[in-house]
């Protein structure tokens, strides 16, 4: 199945779910956030995407975009299928995580997190994956700035037995 | 009746056998493994954020420290990613220059992984010593051409940096007879040990449907038994003028998967014969692409590679300026770890050793 | 001959005069034992070096002991983040003494090329550092310039003014 026969597949079944399609480099559908989770199973079964390359987050100056890379390993299709999300309350940003369908999307949420700040709800473990509990901020975000550390700036921040 | 607990034991960041420094918490029930939980981070540099800072160009030596073992692979990745995205050509002696450096890169990072399984499960450094020596030599290659060993930066948005000097072609071809030969005799060396027969069989199944859902890519993925190669299902580069099959084994276990890297071993060498003989001349680098990559256009793209550990992608996002807005890098190690529990089920300490040794980590990739 | 004269002919054949601080020190450099400990990068240059060509067994170091407590050498070879800085410090306080500490490559010397949120600028900020290795990462050949002058380091050193031979505590 081509993307555009998977895209007229989606606006069939679920009508008012699609928000927009941009036109980039690659196929890009915007779905609303509420409806991700039966958009994402419908691709699984339905279309057999089957195989979720990337799930990351781009921090845009007016809303939080989570963006999906999907492939179909059966039907060995080249281009990808990008699935994106907006987000636009900036100060508490959640969406629903599509671990249940895609195993592979576990560490890759946790990193989101980690990094953006994104909370996924239904996610089996989420916690920081590549910094600490207490580290301060989310460090992919625009207003974080880049800077170096001392080790004793942040010693107060680390976890401490038994917790580590 | 007893009351039994499980043992919480800290596989720590620290050991010699993970490679880099990856933690494990395992709860043990005697030697069975229960549960475990990987933690990861103890090589996280901040890569994604640093890059926003830098021009598109300045990103390529960023982008060598990923996956240090394979740093031309790196490169090439995000040179396809930055091309598609400015809609930058390759003039075609740069394509099989990349092909040929990709394939050597391909065979040193299986080398590796064939070498540091066997020193997991014992073979205390003979087999790194042997693979380590064919691997120097293609190193001589590397410095020959772009003056680093490891480090390469060699691949750049719009071709490659410098044109390959006059006595590479004769000792790439020189080599590439000696490695077939070479890897012969590693397989006839290792292969058919007994103790890694009793070891490595039947250790660490990864079913097939497992490995699609968990999102997993590269040599793990085919040898369960699914036949996806990124070079021939993108057509990426010019790897479709080259004549070469994607071996895939049955069971995916342990040993399946240490037979994969040596069956993919030979098609490389297949590769790299073609390529030498019927590489072009020409020029080496667009001279476009350095315009256009100073101030590209608005647009974002996903490049993927068919790296020697799976799937590497660069999903580059521009907002006009000459810094990329955001850019995200897939590992393939880290999601390649994403099935570990259900691989380590039922297993013992020394079978989770070896099965984190056959999934061929590196942990500047997972942490970037 | 006469038997004087056949005396310190073997005399002069068989007893070596010197001190014992050079014995000692000597003794010291044949053997030191690194750590196996490598971080990023530069941990692959360290088995290469390690390897066929560039062998350092030849030095007497080819037994790199898993287990801070038998090691006499630590080369930090490789970027130390913020989250592995505690456990970098650890494993140096469980080293016994004599121990040396070498900083292999820009990472561990001074941050390296990344000046970010997530990385400890240079490993000096924490452990005494005896020598430093410059280089990104460097070469086998390098390292072991950097081996032979920890090597002159430690011929200098002499038993009255060792820091484990005092009376007072350490550093």
């Amino acid at each position: 199945m081509t993307n555009d026969e998977i895209l007229a597949k989606l606006r069939e079944k679920y009508p008012k779910v699609v928000v927009d399609t941009p036109e980039l480099i690659d196929f890009t559908v915007v779905v609303k956030s509420e409806a991700l989770t039966e958009v994402a199973t419908f691709l699984h079964d339905e279309c057999r995407l089957d195989y979720l390359a990337d799930v990351t987050a781009v921090d845009r100056p007016e809303r939080f975009e989570v963006v999906y890379h999907l492939y179909s390993v059966k039907n060995q299709t080249p281009g990808p299928f990008v699935l994106k999300v907006y987000l636009e309350d900036k100060g508490n940003p959640k969406v629903a995580s599509v671990t249940p369908i895609w195993r592979g999307a576990n560490f890759q949420e946790r990193e989101v997190y980690d990094l953006m700040g994104i909370a996924f709800e239904g996610h089996p473990n989420l916690k920081r994956i590549l910094l600490w509990e207490g580290f301060p901020g989310h460090p992919l975000r625009k207003d974080f700035e880049n800077r170096t550390f001392t080790f004793k700036e942040l010693e107060p921040t680390r976890p401490k037995p038994p917790d580590w | 009746m007893l009351k039994t607990e499980t043992i919480t034991l800290n596989l720590g960041p620290q050991h010699p056998s993970t490679h880099g420094v990856f933690r494990l918490k395992l709860q043990l029930d005697g030697e069975a493994v229960r549960d475990l939980e990987p933690v990861m981070g103890y090589l996280h540099r901040g890569i994604e954020k640093l890059s926003e800072e830098r021009t598109y160009v300045q990103v390529v030596p960023l982008t060598d420290r990923l996956d240090y073992v394979c740093s031309m692979t790196n490169n090439q990745a995000y040179a396809i990613a930055v091309e598609k995205m400015a809609g930058i050509e390759v003039p075609e002696r740069a394509e099989y220059i990349r092909v040929i450096m990709a394939e050597f890169t391909r065979i040193i990072n299986h080398l590796m992984a064939v070498g540091f399984l066997w020193n997991e499960l014992g073979a205390y450094f003979t087999p790194v010593v042997y693979c380590f020596r064919e691997r120097e030599r293609v190193l001589d290659l590397f410095e020959m051409t772009c003056g680093s060993r490891m480090m390469c930066n060699y691949m750049r948005p719009g071709g490659v940096s410098v044109d390959l000097p006059e006595g590479f072609i004769p000792q790439a071809k020189k080599l590439n007879d000696h490695l077939k030969t070479f890897v012969d005799e590693l397989d006839r060396l290792l292969s058919e040990n007994e103790i890694f027969l009793s070891r490595a069989v039947n250790v660490g199944v990864l079913p097939a449907d497992v490995a699609i859902n968990a999102s997993i890519t590269g040599p793990m993925l085919r040898a369960s038994g699914v036949l996806y190669d990124i070079r021939k299902v993108d057509h990426y580069s010019i790897y479709d003028r080259f004549d070469f099959e994607v071996p895939t084994c049955e069971h995916g276990d342990v040993w399946d998967r240490y037979y994969q890297h040596i069956l993919e071993m030979y098609q490389s060498v297949r590769i790299i014969d073609q390529a030498l003989d019927g590489i072009p001349q020409g020029e080496v680098m667009n001279k476009a692409a350095a315009k256009a990559t100073r101030r590209p256009p608005e647009g974002e793209a996903y490049g993927r590679i068919e790296s020697p550990k799976g799937e590497l992608s660069f999903y580059v996002v521009s907002d006009g300026s000459g810094n990329p807005y955001r850019l995200r890098i897939r590992p393939p190690s880290m999601i390649n770890l994403s099935a570990l529990k259900e691989m380590c089920q039922g297993h013992k300490i020394q079978d989770i050793v070896i099965i984190l040794g056959s999934v061929n980590l590196t942990m500047a990739d997972l942490d970037r | 001959m006469s038997e004087e004269q056949l005396v310190e002919e073997q005399l002069k054949r068989n007893i070596f005069l010197t001190t014992v601080d050079a014995v000692y020190n000597w003794g010291r450099k044949c053997s030191v034992w690194p750590m196996a400990f490598g971080l990023a990068c530069c941990a692959i240059e360290m088995i290469a070096a390690a390897a066929a060509r560039y062998d350092f067994s030849r030095f007497g170091m080819e037994i790199m002991r898993p287990s801070p407590r038998q090691a006499d050498l630590m080369i930090v070879a490789g970027t130390i983040t913020h989250k592995m800085a505690p456990q970098v410090l650890r494993l140096y306080h469980q080293m016994a003494e004599p121990k040396y500490v070498l900083a292999m490559g820009s990472c561990a010397t001074a941050g390296g090329p990344f000046p970010s949120y997530a990385v400890l600028q240079g490993i000096d900020e924490l452990l005494p550092v005896d020598v430093y290795v410059p280089g990104c990462p460097p070469r086998p050949e390098a390292l072991i310039e950097g081996f032979m002058k920890l090597h002159d380091k430690l011929m200098k050193q002499s038993i009255k003014t060792v820091p484990w031979y005092q009376k007072e505590p350490a550093r």
